[in-house]
């Protein structure tokens, strides 16, 4: 790199940073490596809340009649646990893979609109903060519940001022909100770069699979977080105005707080899941050294899902009442997703035959989400299933399965994206042993505790009970559902550590550490602030096989 | 995996164990036959590609140190995908066509003449319980006659809710149905067999959902009549409760409860006339004994944390009158 020196300028001798220095750094930073690294560990930290808070839960819950908690503690712990985890863990955490990966993988120099992101980012941060806030600050305003306690989904008429005193619910509406903008700000602007900077020859029919995806789930958070932060506002109005959307006492609807909410929720579990398969698309064609099998199978069917989740939200309230057509419709468009993620499944196991699979980290992983995602997707089509679903729903059945999408499915996949990114993020490679740690403990950990639970669910155990009374048949499987805890947070603890000790001495990287294909892994580990020197040029899907295999390159058969 | 949970999940009911793979009531068996149909599915799709997943990573594992070239790449195949596209979407289709078919069994069933006729409302944290047309009032215990097969007795059932959002459960008699504010729903049940069967609020309802619960006492018609009949009565007095009497009529309790026969006619929390009749107590949270009758009225957060009902900070001897008052009320 060359310096030009003006004569007017000073020569100034910067030397190392002070920590302070390096601080304001990463404070001011408009770089979107930089924002998306600070996303991730953002919501690496509530992860660890969120994990804290799940593992006071399952001690409550590991025999029956405990007296570990009081009912309200233990009510706002599954409060926080799922608003932490959905808002706070999971929307940020792919907020920042997508901010750190995309502009790479497309070959921009930065996202379209930096300082936005900047602005994203902090109001993300601060409205989680204002949320774990309420802890310190919610009784000492009004006498009311140190925190949330109404469940992540904030069923009217709970939250309504008669039956949530004091501030805490306020300060889960706020924060919600808050984080809301900082999503819908993230989503115009990664939406915006894939859309308008991608370098020469990238089309949008030669975008990575990951970049594809994360378009389709922009999309999705603009269509369903504005109607939420609309709903929220109306919430709002309700208690602190006295308006009454949702105040059944006044007439309100509690109907109608589920279809806005669920309108929201369930898309929302495939902004939450799609990325996932993002990463898994980048992943196993790699260790499996072959291209993606189907690649407008998969555009297709990424698409597929994100139109479809749009019309299955009342799937969560089949036990609300509805008349037998709408509980028909809602099943039908519910079984229907099954589809397009079936061919997503099917894809990435035409992708693996006939290659040749590499075990590493990352692909046990995949290899883990896999099987536990075939789980879930079953467990899904059962609850379409409306006269099923009368049994199971609200049930730890329905707990079982939630977590089987989201840890067994999404948290699998992320852990597989920080081990296969990890080196270009730092330069350094993750320790493979302690990468298979954390994998084993982890898969054993998760399906000690969420297996039982769906057994739990169909004996009667419905779901956010403090306790259970004995001789009903759940003592077993709610003990070895706390007894997979332990295994888990080892596990954990195995990724915390061997992301502290890589980071300092792991082994050199170097550019392109897994042999693979797409635009991030041509520039060097860690990439330069401005990503490459020199913006790439791409003739295929694949742009470093064809330099790899000039003799052979993709845009032949694409 | 589905089927072992299934299978627990049959050998496991027993009275107090409530499996839904044990129904004894129409929409539960219902219910039950559907899912079935379900699980014999998921378990084929689950082998199937369990076992194709488990082929591929020990058929195509590349050997430790494998440094050879790359495997011939594939890019896709229209045919490969059509079919991976249509087989799911046959399965679906199947399965749908079943579940709009008892969908349309259990919410359209028509109400047989015969029906009795209970309206079930949620409290927090209680069930009230009316039978409008045999004006009786209860809680937490609701009593339906058996069916056989030659005649239905169903109970159809008016779910409403005074507070917040429950659900009413009673997973080897019918599955779920919403008890909302503001909006009146409706389910049945038509048990085949005598017992009690328990079942509690499915529906996060604030702090004490966990104990919400709810017995259904199935009975023959002769003992389901005996039943009302018992239940519409007042209580026979005791003159040796007396003093027990005037401390109820003279505090707060009669704000909140009724018990026919007296001034109190408080709606707010459960009926008391024939609160001996029950085998519960604080919905399900303690067995109706004298101990914990006792316990409760002392101080309900002791035996219930969070409890609409206040202590009403009686003394030793007050609660002794008042708990052998309440012993009456048969």
């Amino acid at each position: 790199m060359t310096t030009t020196k003006f004569p007017l300028a000073a020569d100034i001798d910067e030397g190392v940073p002070s920590a302070l220095d390096r601080l304001h750094q990463w404070v001011v930073t408009v770089d979107h490596k930089r924002l998306g690294i600070m996303y991730i560990v953002m919501a690496l930290g509530f992860l660890v809340v969120g994990g804290i808070e799940a593992t006071l839960i399952r001690v409550q819950l590991a025999v029956p009649d405990a007296h570990f908690i009081s009912p309200n503690a233990f009510n706002t712990l599954f409060t926080m646990h799922g608003t932490t985890m959905v808002f706070l863990m999971g929307m940020p955490i792919l907020a920042g893979f997508a901010n750190y990966l995309i502009p790479l993988q497309i070959g921009a120099r930065d996202l379209a609109f930096p300082r936005l992101n900047s602005f994203a980012f902090w109001i993300t941060c601060f409205g989680g903060l204002l949320l774990y806030s309420s802890y310190i600050t919610a009784p000492a305003l009004f006498g009311g519940a140190a925190a949330p306690d109404f469940g992540w989904f904030g069923y009217a008429p709970l939250t309504e001022p008669t039956y949530s005193r004091g501030n805490a619910a306020d300060y889960w509406v706020l924060g919600l909100i808050i984080v809301g903008f900082g999503s819908i700000a993230g989503a115009v602007n990664v939406a915006t770069t894939i859309l308008t900077m991608r370098t020469e020859g990238m089309t949008l029919g030669r975008m990575p699979l990951f970049t594809w995806i994360t378009l389709v789930v922009q999309g999705m958070i603009l269509i369903v977080v504005s109607p939420l932060t609309a709903t929220l506002i109306l919430l709002l109005l309700d208690r602190s105005l006295g308006a009454h959307f949702f105040d059944t006492q006044a007439g309100g609807s509690a109907v109608l707080w589920r279809h806005f909410f669920w309108w929201f929720g369930h898309p929302e579990v495939y902004v939450l899941m799609l990325p996932g398969f993002g990463f898994v698309s980048e992943i196993i064609p790699v260790f499996s050294r072959k291209v993606i099998f189907g690649y407008p199978a998969m555009v297709a069917a990424s698409v597929g899902i994100g139109f479809i989740s749009l019309g299955v939200w009342a799937h969560h309230m089949f036990a609300v009442g509805m008349s037998p057509a709408a509980n028909t419709f809602f099943a039908i468009s519910t079984g229907l997703v099954s589809v397009p993620t079936g061919i997503k499944i099917f894809n990435w196991l035409g992708t693996m035959w006939g290659g040749r699979i590499r075990m590493k980290t990352p692909m046990l992983f995949c290899m883990g989400f896999l099987v536990q995602f075939l789980c879930a997707g079953i467990t899904g089509v059962m609850l379409a299933v409306v006269p099923f679903t009368w049994q199971l729903t609200e049930t730890y059945f329905v707990v079982a399965h939630f977590h089987f999408v989201l840890i067994g499915g999404l948290i699998f996949t992320v852990f597989a994206a920080i081990y296969y990114w990890f080196p270009k993020i730092t330069g350094r490679m993750l320790s493979e042993r302690l990468g298979k740690w954390h994998f084993w403990l982890f898969l054993i950990g998760f399906n000690l505790t969420f297996i039982p639970q769906h057994f739990a669910g169909m004996l009667g155990m419905p779901r956010r009970v403090y306790t259970f009374l004995p001789e009903r048949g759940l003592e077993l499987w709610n003990l070895v559902s706390s007894i997979g805890v332990p295994f888990q947070l080892a596990g954990v603890l195995c990724l915390v550590w061997n992301m502290i000790r890589s980071y300092r001495q792991g082994a050199v990287a170097g550019n392109d550490p897994w042999d693979a294909w797409t635009l991030e892994w041509a520039t060097s580990s860690p990439p330069a602030e401005y990503n490459f020197a020199k913006l790439p040029v791409v003739h295929s899907r694949r742009p470093l096989w064809d330099l790899k295999h000039p003799e052979d390159p993709d845009w032949q058969y694409e | 995996m589905v089927s072992l949970a299934v299978l627990a999940a049959m050998i496991q009911a027993t009275d107090t164990v409530s499996s839904i793979f044990a129904p004894v009531s129409t929409p539960a068996i219902k219910e039950r036959d559907l899912s079935m149909l379900v699980l014999v599915l998921s378990a084929i799709v689950f082998v199937v590609v369990g076992g194709l997943i488990a082929y591929n990573l020990v058929r195509f594992r590349a050997p430790a140190g494998d440094q050879s070239t790359e495997p011939p790449q594939v890019y896709g195949s229209a045919q490969v995908e059509a079919a991976w596209t249509v087989v799911p979407l046959v399965i679906i289709v199947v399965l749908m066509l079943a579940t709009a078919r008892v969908i349309h069994e259990v919410q359209a069933a028509p109400q047989p003449p015969n029906a009795v006729e209970a309206t079930i409302v949620g409290r927090q944290w209680w069930w009230e319980i009316r039978y409008p047309k045999l004006g009786v009032v209860t809680a937490n215990e609701l009593h339906v006659p058996v069916s056989d097969s030659t005649v239905r007795r169903p109970t159809w059932l008016t779910l409403e809710s005074a507070d917040v959002s429950h659900s009413f459960w009673i997973p080897r008699l019918a599955g779920k149905t919403d008890v909302i504010p503001n909006r009146t729903n409706h389910t049945w049940i038509e048990p085949f067999v005598t017992g009690t069967y328990l079942g509690q609020c499915a529906e996060y309802c604030g702090t004490q959902h966990a104990h919400m619960l709810l017995r259904v006492v199935v009975e023959s018609p002769e003992q389901f009549a005996r039943w009302v009949e018992q239940q519409r009565q007042a209580p026979a007095g005791d003159s040796a409760a007396d003093s027990g009497r005037r401390i109820f009529l003279g505090t707060a309790c009669i704000s909140c409860h009724t018990v026919a026969g007296t001034v109190a006619n408080g709606r707010y929390g459960p009926d008391l006339t024939h609160l001996m009749a029950r085998a519960t107590i604080g919905a399900g949270v303690a067995p109706n004994t004298k101990d914990k009758l006792r316990a409760w009225v002392k101080n309900p957060d002791d035996l219930k944390l969070g409890a609409l009902m206040p202590a009403m900070q009686l003394d030793d001897e007050q609660l002794d009158q008042l708990v052998h008052y309440l012993l009456t009320l048969r």
